[in-house]
């Protein structure tokens, strides 16, 4: 973004990479799936990168107001010298923060999800989408509850995937009524408090009654719980989870 | 002499209703117990939404069965009701069918005769609904917090529907005018020949036993509903037009909170300035919820009405794995707290007295509130717009940020946050590593 800046431009669009897509190993091929589908769209666009802070969503689920309001305050301090005007993210909790949270605050911003974003590319014809080695594959789709309840979207990432031409099959409990992968609300970190089972085995579980060859999420965290529970299930060979820019970049073997 | 039914008809209708709007009183002074919140914006979305959600059902029928008998009984209830006021008319001025003289007959009839055939739709929905619970006992009615009063609560009322629908057809089965005039009888001339071996006068006993009884039951009814879970018949239309309007995921911002990050962003802030001894500002805000008081008014709102069907705990994905978590159990012992404060107050003057017992830990523990992922999936599924989220989160502010009791590995993140600004323990120069590996 610094750069952009020194030469008195504006990019299209901010890329916020969040934590998980910027240090945890699983979510940095999403970041790099989705950075290569950027540049193939010719988008020109920007990352804070060393600039960028926690957004304070894993702060504010666990009752840390204050340390929320201070990232939140750092962090539109930032954006707002940089004159954002428009942002871009592959991670629903930064997407629903910076949409939802940050307003109220002083940062103003139009915000879109990963998938929203590809969607609209795609439709202004920037974005093609093949469906490669993915035709005909049976894909299930587990909604982020920061994306489809908390903020309404369904149908940008089903539409993607439709675009593959992939068999879209749901899971028992899909949209509105789509069960949790268990990392929200500052779970993530934290071991889970007794109970008879794991929530993301539970929704590992219904994602594998539908038999699928893979499992798309729209999400770092939910891929990260759906990715552990293949394993505790011992499906890794047979299911694969991807994010839905992994699906079309690879899809393009970008 | 002749006057005696019509004064203690008055009487007894004065009575019920009085205790009634006593008991009113009562719920609207404990919601004001909870903190202010502004709710007055949006007013014709707000009327929207109560028009759909709570006069037209919308998320009831969600679950179609239930949802459907839901209907039928919530239609019935309030169509039946009609009749209560020719009742009251009858019963102050000691006429009989007042409906027949300033009606035509053939209209008369054609109300009575919708009355009837809804009572029974309402009598068979509401066996179906006492088989669901008791028979067939669906998992959501037998959790942990559904037993003894919880549980006899929702049979009560169940059987009060039962009688009152049964006494509305009795009542028109043995009236012989009634039944001789032939429309309008389409389900009672089926019940009268049980009654044809009475005579005359022991038909007229038993008819006037149930006007009475139904009109008794009628305003007993009314006065359980404070009582009883029920409250939800008329609650469900203010709780529908406060409810959040915002999307689900987002959670309010603390005021307090953000003039606190304020100062300390601003270089001209003096730091040692202390509020002046007894000024407003003296007393430091207290954050987050320990206890219903801290609540705001529409969150003690959802308590009262919350009928405690428990859609919202079947939903729940910690409570589907066995933790303790349950979003139901958090409206109820909301409201069982707030009621225990109202009658603490009942009983000390007007005045709270401390009884060194509060939300947190004596009903609400902190397992419950660790377990849940803030999915939204509680808030979703209540037919009638309450939000358990909000409160559990309101508790796990007070939680950590006025006892510092988060979890362990949750102030590691936090202090991750603090430090590196992620919630692993990575440095904040390798953000942009991603690109070149």
């Amino acid at each position: 973004m610094a750069e952009f800046m020194s030469e008195g431009k504006q990019p299209e669009v901010l890329f916020w990479v969040g934590c998980a897509g910027s240090f945890d190993d699983r979510a940095k091929k999403i970041t790099k799936a989705f950075a290569k589908l950027l540049n193939k769209a010719n988008v020109e666009f920007a990352v804070l990168g060393a600039e960028e802070s926690c957004t304070g969503d894993p702060a504010k689920r666990a009752g840390n107001e204050f340390l929320f309001q201070m990232q939140a305050v750092t962090n539109i301090e930032v954006l707002n010298a940089y004159e954002v005007k428009k942002i871009v993210t592959a991670c629903p909790h930064c997407f629903n923060t910076i949409k939802n949270e940050y307003p109220e605050l002083g940062g103003n911003y139009e915000v879109m999800h990963h998938t929203q974003f590809l969607k609209t590319l795609l439709d202004e014809g920037r974005l093609s989408i093949e469906g490669g080695k993915f035709k005909g594959k049976r894909i299930t789709f587990h909604d982020p509850c920061y994306l489809g309840r908390a903020n309404d979207i369904y149908e940008a990432p089903r539409d993607l995937i439709q675009k593959l031409d992939a068999e879209l099959v749901e899971m028992k409990n899909c949209k509105r009524n789509g069960l949790c992968c268990g990392a929200g609300g500052a779970q993530m970190f934290k071991d889970a408090e007794k109970g008879d089972k794991e929530v993301n085995i539970e929704r590992t579980e219904q994602a594998l009654d539908v038999k699928p060859e893979i499992i798309a999420a729209g999400c770092p965290f939910c891929n990260t719980m759906m990715t552990d529970g293949i394993k505790v299930k011992e499906k890794e060979s047979d299911v694969d989870v991807m994010d839905i820019a992994e699906l079309i970049a690879n899809a393009q073997d970008l | 002499m002749n006057y005696i039914p019509n004064i203690l008809f008055l009487i007894i209708l004065v009575a019920g209703i009085g205790y009634f709007l006593k008991n009113v009183k009562k719920l609207i002074r404990n919601i004001k117990l909870g903190k202010d919140v502004d709710v007055s914006d949006n007013k014709s979305e707000r009327w929207k939404n109560m028009a759909m959600i709570a006069l037209g059902q919308s998320k009831m029928v969600r679950r179609p069965i239930s949802g459907f008998l839901h209907v039928v009984v919530y239609v019935g209830f309030i169509i039946i009701n009609i009749e209560v006021l020719e009742i009251i008319i009858d019963g102050i001025f000691g006429t009989h069918r007042i409906g027949l003289k300033v009606l035509p007959k053939s209209v008369y009839g054609f109300l009575i005769g919708t009355f009837e055939v809804l009572a029974v739709l309402v009598f068979v929905s509401v066996i179906i609904f006492w088989a669901r619970r008791n028979v067939l006992k669906l998992a959501r009615f037998w959790k942990s917090e559904m037993t003894s009063w919880p549980k006899n609560d929702g049979n009560f009322i169940l059987y009060f529907e039962m009688v009152l629908m049964t006494l509305f057809l009795v009542m028109n089965a043995t009236d012989l005018d009634f039944q001789s005039m032939n429309s309008g009888n389409v389900i009672s001339q089926y019940i009268a020949p049980w009654f044809s071996s009475f005579s005359e006068s022991t038909l007229h006993v038993i008819e006037r036993g149930a006007w009475w009884l139904h009109i008794v039951g009628i305003l007993v009814f009314l006065n359980y509903l404070y009582f009883s879970k029920h409250l939800h018949i008329l609650l469900a239309f203010p709780n529908t037009y406060f409810g959040n309007l915002k999307p689900k995921g987002q959670f309010n911002n603390l005021e307090a909170v953000t003039n606190e990050v304020k100062m300390m962003m601003d270089p001209n802030v003096d730091p040692f300035a202390a509020p002046a001894e007894g000024s407003e500002e003296d007393v430091p805000a207290k954050f987050g919820a320990s206890d219903v008081q801290d609540l705001n008014w529409v969150q003690l709102l959802n308590a009262y009405t919350c009928t405690e069907c428990g859609r919202c705990t079947s939903e729940c994905p910690a409570n589907q794995t066995g933790k303790k978590l349950s979003p139901r159990k958090i409206m109820m012992d909301t409201r069982d707290r707030l009621e225990e404060v109202g009658k603490n107050i009942d009983a000390n003057k007007g005045e709270f007295k401390e009884d060194g017992k509060q939300l947190l830990d004596d009903y609400i523990t902190k397992e419950e509130l660790w377990s849940c992922t803030s999915c939204n999936a509680c808030v979703e599924a209540c037919p009638v717009s309450i939000d358990p989220l909000s409160i559990i989160l309101e508790m796990r502010r007070y939680l950590v940020m006025e006892q510092s009791a988060a979890p362990t590995e949750l102030n590691t993140m936090m202090t991750n946050i603090e430090n590196n600004g992620a919630p692993w323990p990575y440095n904040q120069m390798d953000r942009l590593n991603w690109k070149d590996e």
